[in-house]
């Protein structure tokens, strides 16, 4: 720094002892050779024109503003149309669309919490996800931890989410290795027998449709 | 293509290690499991990965695991599986009688 400010100080701003704490910047990091691939390869795919720098730009916004939303939407129908529920098991995206949800050109699964089977959804392998309706996946959904544990010691992990199986309720871990996404329909809580759809859609978690937690309505 | 197994059957995932790109974790590999449902037909991702067609498509089934079968020291419940979704080629039949 020159003199800009016309004298020379440290920057210190008087007697306070405390450094101000730096977040790290992305570029802090080293650049990683999957990072330098990431970016290589997405410059190729623009300047070989398979697609625009704008229509790249466009499909991220697109999946970053998805959220759990338009999923917690389908479970309230589904809690309180036992024909939609039918449909939506059998084929989440054609559900999706008569509701006017774009789900996607990714075939998603529902399974269904019942009191005699508790369902939760992983992806040992990467991190898949159905994003285009509960939109961008947690952290901690993506990280080996999770990953690794949730398949072998699923009671525990559930624990850890504050989520008590019985033990004569079937905990069935979904892993998501191949073409399809999963997501959770969680059972309906007790005490909201009153409540119209969109009132139950409010009710729904995007960590409930995960499966690592049951919905309560206290 | 018409699938190999029905619901119901007994299988055996392959112990097998190729290289390259595969989809079939290792925790199942030489397990035991039943299909559970068919899912229907894919091209096969382990070629498709390679920039080739992955054709003919290949059935894929779910397959459902009891965890005391993945892991002998389970400790959760005695219901409790796992249901993975395996392609058709990773699949033997099991003459062994599993739950």
């Amino acid at each position: 720094m020159t003199g800009e400010h016309g004298h020379d100080h440290s920057h210190d701003h008087g007697d306070w002892p405390y450094p101000h704490p730096k977040q790290p910047d992305l570029e802090d990091g080293p650049l990683t050779h999957h990072m330098a691939m990431t970016e290589a390869l997405a410059e190729l795919l623009i300047d070989k024109q398979i697609f625009s720098a704008d229509e790249f730009r466009r499909q991220l916004e697109l999946m970053d503003s998805k959220s759990p939303a338009e999923g917690a939407r389908m479970v309230a129908r589904a809690w309180i149309n036992p024909d939609f529920k039918i449909r939506m098991l059998e084929n989440v995206n054609a559900a999706a669309n008569e509701m006017g949800i774009d789900a996607g050109g990714i075939p998603i699964r529902a399974v269904e919490n019942t009191p005699d089977v508790h369902n939760v959804i992983v992806c040992t392998l990467c991190s898949c996800y159905p994003r285009m309706l509960i939109g961008l996946p947690p952290d901690w959904y993506k990280s080996r931890a999770y990953r690794s544990r949730v398949v072998r010691d699923p009671r525990a992990v559930l624990a850890e989410f504050g989520t008590a199986i019985p033990d004569d309720v079937e905990v069935r871990v979904h892993d998501s290795t191949a073409d399809l996404r999963y997501m959770v329909l969680p059972q309906r809580p007790e005490g909201t027998e009153a409540m119209d759809e969109e009132a139950l859609s409010a009710l729904v978690t995007r960590d409930s449709m995960i499966g690592v937690t049951d919905l309560k309505t206290d | 293509m018409t699938a190999r197994f029905a619901v119901g059957d007994k299988v055996r995932v392959r112990r097998a290690t190729p290289p390259g790109h595969v989809r079939t974790p290792s925790f199942i590999r030489g397990r035991a499991g039943t299909i559970s449902k068919i899912i229907g037909s894919f091209a096969n991702p382990e070629e498709l990965a390679y920039g080739r067609p992955g054709t003919p498509e290949q059935p894929l089934y779910w397959v459902r695991f009891p965890q005391t079968e993945l892991w002998p020291d389970y400790s959760g419940g005695a219901k409790d599986s796992a249901v993975v979704d395996v392609f058709e080629s990773w699949l033997d039949a099991d003459e062994e009688i599993i739950q």
